[in-house]
């Protein structure tokens, strides 16, 4: 706006902004808007605080005593790694441009960030407040998939499958969904490309499918099913479940981009799905097995919000309902599905919270975008039918390149540094042998 | 004198300090410990995952009594902490050979 070196990035930047599934439109193209400005870096904020503390806690009440804290050290370190990571050349993959590969990457021009000055626009805010919010949701969704590898997992190899897991599965299917690629709008698909607003595909597809793959190849805990240790502590875990809901409003209404309507239907329909699933989860566990359980609310209310997150910005309240009664009923059955008809050892259940959830909602995204049910509408030319199938689509692209990745990934490191810790190690617990340290001293 | 170790229910410690108090018992040492008899622990349901808990949190305390006491405190404590339901723990008494008040250096039932 000030220079024409400035106005060539403000116009790239805005040209890649408007091949992004997300709907806001930039109001004048290369001003800065003060409102959204700020709703950004406070939603920066908010979804980093989903990961540290609020994921980390939430998951390390659910393990044994003895592998709390590698839980925790596992949500820190990934944080770090990832934010680093994002810095040299993540952030480019995913929302650089990627010239004649751009339908696969971004390459690497933003590497290091180069070229984005402190003045640089993403839309009408500053592209490092944008690189910063990308960035929270770069960090969670590794984090996410520690759910499915806890107590037995080295650390090294958390490590490496961090980083490689997203240089080849998030940062590209970020790239593809939000980065202008193969499945937004133009791509594979067609015209009209996948809706996702928040990440439905981004974060929890990729995420819960990585885990399930990750779960199979890592093995079963040692005693499991039947000798596995009760959650160590429902209190860290409903303290981090409750920080995870208050952030996802930073996720879910930030994903707007903007300040303004679109951000408080998405914050309405966000907060309206926790409720109603963890009330699902909450009342099917009591008929089912005679208790309401904290642990269940809470999976239950985190169910509700992966479901939502597709469709946050696209649907009414009708949507957020269903969504959340879909997300909690669904996810409430999946759980022990995966876990005692498939025996697959998927200990804090990633895939059939996270991944179901997501599926869920991103195929729910394109029914309850419908304005007679509340929805905000399709895109020109679009119908519930075609919308679902790009969903649909989607879906499919994305959960299979995440389980081919992953498990190349996975085989790679388990040659290089191994996967799993000794048997001895295993029942000794992760937090004394591996990081020196333990949660609590009784 | 005897040493009455007995493993409660958690929720029966405030009824047995108060009966043994009320015999003028002056003071006892009261633990969390974990355990099991013929209740052979518990199940936990959690996200429909069954969890067989072998170990039941209980209370143990450990009171030394003279022996003319003995009797009737064993009789306070299975009184007070009876719910006739499964679980409701254990009562040993054992002999108590010597006791001393280090403060003192009182001994024997002096002691107590």
């Amino acid at each position: 706006m000030r220079t024409t070196r400035l106005a060539t990035a403000i116009a790239a930047g805005a040209a890649a902004f408007v091949l992004s599934a997300t709907p806001a439109v930039a109001q004048e193209a290369g001003a800065l808007n003060g409102a959204n400005t700020a709703w950004i870096l406070t939603s920066t904020a908010l979804v980093l605080f989903m990961t540290l503390p609020g994921l980390a806690l939430f998951y390390g009440g659910l393990v044994h005593t003895r592998n709390v804290l590698s839980v925790l050290m596992h949500c820190f370190a990934i944080a770090c790694l990832a934010s680093v990571l994002w810095l040299v050349f993540l952030y480019s993959i995913a929302f650089g441009d990627g010239g004649g590969a751009n339908a696969l990457f971004g390459g690497f021009d933003k590497a290091f960030l180069a070229g984005v000055s402190v003045d640089a626009l993403w839309g009408d805010i500053p592209e490092t407040v944008f690189f910063m919010f990308q960035m929270t949701f770069a960090i969670i969704t590794p984090a996410l998939i520690v759910g499915a590898f806890v107590e037995r997992i080295r650390f090294l190899a958390v490590l490496w499958f961090c980083a490689l897991w997203l240089t080849f599965v998030y940062a590209p299917v970020a790239h593809w969904i939000w980065g202008g690629g193969a499945l937004s709008d133009g791509g594979w698909l067609g015209g009209n490309g996948v809706r996702d607003f928040a990440g439905g595909i981004v974060v929890h597809v990729t995420a819960g499918v990585s885990a399930l793959v990750a779960a199979m190849v890592i093995g079963q805990r040692q005693g499991f099913p039947g000798e596995i240790t009760p959650p160590h502590s429902p209190v860290l875990t409903m303290m981090g479940a409750a920080m995870l809901w208050v952030g996802w409003f930073g996720f879910n209404a930030g994903s707007a981009l903007t300040s303004d309507g679109n951000a408080g239907m998405a914050m309405t329909v966000t907060h309206i799905s926790a409720a109603t699933a963890s009330l699902t989860w909450m009342a099917l566990e009591w008929l089912r097995y005679g208790r309401a359980s904290l642990v269940g609310i809470v999976t239950g209310m985190v169910a509700g919000l992966a479901t939502v997150t597709p469709a946050s910005g696209f649907v009414g309240p009708l949507g957020g309902l269903v969504c959340g009664l879909a997300g909690g009923g669904i996810c409430f059955f999946a759980t022990p599905w995966i876990k005692h008809r498939l025996g697959i050892d998927d200990s804090l259940d990633v895939f059939a919270v996270h991944g179901v959830g997501g599926m869920t909602g991103t195929l729910l995204t394109a029914v309850f975008a419908a304005p007679a049910l509340g929805g905000l509408g399709h895109a020109a030319g679009a119908t519930v039918g075609s919308q679902l199938l790009v969903q649909l689509g989607g879906i499919v692209v994305a959960a299979v390149w995440s389980a081919l990745v992953t498990l190349v990934i996975l085989k790679l490191i388990a040659v290089a540094v191994g996967l799993r810790v000794s048997p001895e190690v295993e029942i000794e617990g992760l937090d004394i042998t591996t990081h020196g340290e333990r949660g609590y001293s009784l | 004198m005897k040493l009455l170790i007995a493993v409660i229910k958690p929720s029966k410690l405030d009824e047995v300090r108060e009966a043994l108090t009320s015999l003028g018992i002056e003071g006892m040492t009261a633990s969390e410990v974990k355990g099991y008899g013929r209740q052979k622990g518990h199940k936990e349901i959690y996200r429909g995952s069954e969890y067989t808990v072998h170990f039941v949190p209980k209370i143990k305390i450990e009171v030394a009594v003279s022996d003319e006491l003995a009797e009737r405190a064993v009789q306070s404590i299975q009184d007070a902490s009876r719910t006739g339901q499964i679980g409701d723990g254990k009562i040993f008494v054992l002999p108590l050979e010597e006791a001393v008040r280090i403060r003192t250096g009182e001994s024997g039932a002096e002691a107590l």
